[in-house]
């Protein structure tokens, strides 16, 4: 073999594996700073009102707290809003911690104290008190729709809804086959396993440098920055490892400006680390009611699609997704009718959590579909085939690509579908009824702007960096595969350096782009390095590489090889001494095409089959069995890329079975704010899952081809659990998640 | 303030002599006050088991016991599982079957997966999964976790029995 054996491609073990399996991995809170103090943040009681008073002498007096901070004494910071307003703000004007007494949410920060130890802390913030005067809430969705509105301010990156085609309600009436539902997903929750915490270290001379739990780094910088005046340059946020963050990591939270706050007002390191129960106190996944009106002919053919969503927001921001153009994506019939409406509720702004939008509207439309087949008496596959679309008819553009009728076929394969017998409540072993179930999913396949460097040294080590984050989405390892392909070295030669507001820019790790974005850019930076190391190379006397161009030359074992000739080579150093350099440095940035974004439209598939087995006098559900097969372009790492599905997976699971913020309306308060009441899934709720990746080849999505892996995994599955139980059980449950009381009720 | 107690205590097998405040957590002693974070705080409620550590052998939540209250006591943490800088064989296969992503409940699977072996009674793939079902994972790692531990139940000689269905 000339070249060595590629990295990209191969089932690479993660290159932060040793730190993350030692305890060396060090994460927001776990970063120490001399005379570090210790925040502890008060939680506001009610959902809407104002502060009336706030008594905090007796916390003051307890030896060892440094300051109390509310809202009458806080240091002044930023005068206008939009100073808040961070890289992914939504329309609006974003919350500002301890900012005058007014209450816009339960849980609200109220109070900060700050002291020598996080115990001493924690015990004086017990001993406020705050009186309030409350006013009306409404917290409660279905009450708020009747005021629901169309965001007047798009969110950027969000596509409204596509025009109304034809007359989807005459369709409708006039179909011969219809179904109805109302389809609804309770509010929840991201609850990464680390809380979010920010070490804010003072350096002095007004230098901080933040350890922030984030997805972008730059973008707490910029926030920082912004809100309390300061110059990038005294900023820096430093994260290298960020314990999940799904989405909860993409906005500063406001221990951040909390931290911030008081180290400037103490010149004085602190670290703010929130409790489990304040994890419900900001960002979560809104709460969805989606309608969907599907009529047919009765072999299954769609003559018109309906499909109208509202979700909560809160007071103060205009949160969005992209909920109900799923549909019209993966179904296009003549009619169609699509609205997307927002309420205001008196909770915080919700936030985008894994594959924001595309579980709640794909669910809705996949277990229509699935209502539809029951109908028609059309094999479920077979009415997604008999459906299915070529182009992107909502944005009247080509697909760079599209495998879903693969996935369709090999997922069916390897799940045994053929063998799935059609009527519900037909499959039972023992008091156990079995039900087979599958939907499609579909999410964007982003490409962001991003820069990279890469610097290669006399040593044949190469450095490769870029501001992005590792949520445990394996970014560190497939930049290490890219750069160590880019010049023939093994892992061990290269290192990635990510997660540093200093490195060139990233936007967030966030909507599956990372790999597509970052990956590009570490790549056109090597190129570029390659290109320089090659130049020295030619300049070499009598070099054995004279004549050739870059083209003709691979790069194996530390050295430049003429492909048609193996005994002519130059080794990294020889190229470099050269040069006369010792190290080569570069830096690229690397956009979506344009040509692309114009012409095409890129997007990730899935085909999701699920098995549960549902013990009908208790009412439990067990997913015994799931087949994900996934169209995403080029797989970097497949181990990697299986844990991304695979974790989609158990999220999908979980939205469809445990996961729920339940709300007392009284209070206006997540009531199960823990993860003993907050249910996700454990070991044992998690069997056999199988990941299936479809040959998908794609030249022009991004310069890699690469589709990303983040979001879809989970996008298909509550609808294929959710079409399982029915298969199982006869019975329809449109509400998820879907639980034991459900599955026991006389009617679904 | 409440007084300090004075505390004797072995730590991956380094007594140690410490005065602590009695209201403070065994997890917020290795993180706060010995710099040993790798025991990670998830909930602080018992809830979650990011926290569990080795206390005499057996996995513990430490953010449910008082420092105080481990006078005599041996605790192992994440730091102290691997030996000369050669990997535990839990450890090993964690990272070849890519057993973790974000990595902040793993210290934690680890150490139960460790006493879960010493415990000896998992014969099945659904015995693992009920023993290791204390230890919460948001990214969804639990089938990596299962294999990784079946992996050294194997190179330990036990070979795992179907699941009764």
């Amino acid at each position: 073999m000339l070249r060595n054996d590629p990295h990209i491609g191969a089932p690479r073990s993660r290159v932060d594996g040793p730190a993350k399996v030692t305890g060396a991995a060090k994460y927001a809170a776990e970063f120490e700073a001399p005379n570090l103090a210790y925040g502890y943040v008060v939680s506001s009681a009610v959902a809407r009102g104002r502060i009336a008073a706030i008594e905090t002498s007796a916390a003051e007096a307890v030896p060892g707290v440094l300051r109390v901070f509310t809202h009458e004494n806080r240091p002044r910071t930023a005068w206008f809003s939009s100073s808040y307003q961070d890289e992914v703000a939504p329309p609006g004007t974003p919350f500002r911690p301890l900012y005058d007494e007014k209450v816009y949410y339960s849980g609200q920060p109220i109070a900060l104290v700050v002291a020598e130890t996080f115990e001493i802390a924690r015990y004086a913030a017990s001993l406020i008190r705050a009186e309030y005067e409350t006013e009306e809430h409404e917290t409660d969705l279905k009450l708020a729709r009747a005021h629901a509105y169309v965001p007047p301010k798009k969110r950027s990156g969000i596509t409204p809804p596509p025009k109304p085609e034809g007359d989807a309600m005459k369709a409708y009436a006039d179909a011969p086959v219809r179904v109805w539902g109302e389809y609804n997903h309770a509010p929840e929750h991201h609850n990464p396993m680390e809380p979010h915490a920010s070490t804010v270290v003072w350096e002095g001379g007004g230098k901080l440098t933040v350890h922030d739990k984030i997805q972008g780094v730059q973008n707490s910088q910029g926030y920082v920055a912004s809100v309390f005046g300061l110059s990038k340059d005294d900023v820096q946020v430093v994260s290298p490892f960020v314990g999940g963050g799904f989405g909860s990591g993409l906005r500063p939270q406001y221990q951040l400006f909390l931290a911030v706050m008081a180290t400037i007002d103490l010149e004085r390191s602190v670290r703010v680390e929130l409790t489990r129960d304040q994890m419900f106190t900001f960002t979560h996944r809104p709460a969805t009611i989606s309608t969907v009106m599907l009529g047919a002919e009765p072999d299954g053919r769609l003559v018109s699609l309906k499909h109208d969503a509202v979700q909560g927001t809160s007071q103060f921001e205009d949160y969005q997704e992209t909920v109900v153009n799923w549909s019209s994506l993966l179904y296009h019939p003549k009619n169609i009718a699509l609205s997307y409406q927002i309420a205001k509720l008196d909770t915080y702004t919700p936030g985008d959590m894994r594959a924001p939008g595309a579980p709640t509207g794909i669910s809705a439309i996949e277990c229509a579909m699935d209502e539809l087949a029951y109908a028609t008496g059309v094999d479920p596959v077979e009415l997604r085939l008999r459906n299915y679309t070529d182009r992107d008819e909502n944005a009247d553009k080509e697909f760079t690509s599209k495998e879903l009728r693969a996935c369709y076929r090999l997922g069916a394969e390897r799940f045994g579908w053929a063998q799935r017998k059609p009527e519900p409540r037909s499959m039972r072993e023992g008091r156990e009824l079995i039900g087979w179930g599958m939907a499609s999913g579909v999410w964007e396949a982003y490409m962001m702007k991003t820069s990279a460097r890469a610097t290669l040294t006399l040593d044949g080590k190469l450095e490769v960096a870029t501001a992005t984050a590792d949520i445990g989405t394996g970014t560190y390892t497939i930049l290490t595969q890219i750069g160590a392909d880019a010049f023939g070295l093994a892992m061990e030669d290269v290192t990635a350096r990510i997660a540093d507001s200093s490195l060139p820019k990233s936007p967030i790790e966030g909507g599956s782009w990372t790999a597509a974005s970052a990956g590009a850019a570490v790549d056109a930076a090597c190129r570029s390095v390659r290109e320089k190391l090659f130049g020295y190379a030619q300049t070499m006397k009598g070099s054995p590489l004279a004549g050739a161009t870059i083209d003709q030359v691979s790069f194996a074992n530390g050295r430049m090889v003429l492909t048609t000739d193996p005994s002519r080579s130059v080794t990294i150093a020889e190229a470099m001494r050269a040069g006369g350099v010792d190290r080569i440095q570069a830096e690229e940035t690397a956009s979506p095409s344009l040509l692309t974004k114009t012409r095409y439209a890129s997007y990730t598939h899935s085909a999701v089959f699920a098995e549960v087995r549902v013990d009908e006098e208790l009412g439990q559900i067990r997913v015994t069995r799931v087949v994900n097969a996934v169209a995403a372009g080029k797989i970097l790492n497949p181990k990697t890329a299986r844990s991304q599905v695979l974790g989609g997976v158990v999220w999908g699971l979980s939205m469809a079975l445990h996961e729920e913020t339940f709300t007392d309306h009284n209070l206006g308060r997540f009531m199960n704010h823990n993860i003993a009441e907050y249910h996700i899934p454990v070991n044992a709720d998690v069997h056999d899952i199988e990941v299936v990746f479809v040959e998908e080849h794609d030249d022009k999505v991004s310069p890699l081809g690469v589709k990303g892996l983040g979001e879809i995994g989970i996008v298909g599955t509550p609808a294929a659990i959710a079409n399982a139980v029915f298969h199982a059980t006869g019975k329809r449950i449109r509400d998820l998640p879907i639980t034991i009381d459900k599955v026991l009720a006389e009617t679904a | 303030m409440p007084d300090e107690v004075s505390v004797s205590l072995t730590i991956n097998g380094r007594a140690r002599r410490l005065d602590i405040a009695p209201w403070t957590s065994l997890l917020d002693l290795l993180r706060l006050q010995l710099g040993l974070t790798g025991t990670k705080k998830g909930c602080d409620h018992g809830q979650c088991g990011a926290c569990t550590v080795l206390i005499d052998g057996r996995r513990m939540n430490s953010c449910l016991q008082l420092a105080v209250m481990q006078e005599g006591r041996e605790i192992t943490t994440i730091e102290g599982l691997a030996e000369g800088g050669r990997l535990h064989a839990i450890q090993a296969a964690f990272i070849e079957r890519d057993a973790f992503q974000c990595g902040y409940c793993t210290p934690g699977q680890i150490l139960s997966a460790v006493a879960l072996i010493e415990e000896g009674r998992a014969h099945t793939r659904d015995e693992i999964r009920e023993y290791m079902s204390g230890n919460l994972c948001r990214c969804g790692a639990y089938p990596n976790i299962v294999d990784a531990v079946v992996d050294v139940l194997a190179a330990g000689g036990v070979t795992m029995k179907e699941a009764a269905a």
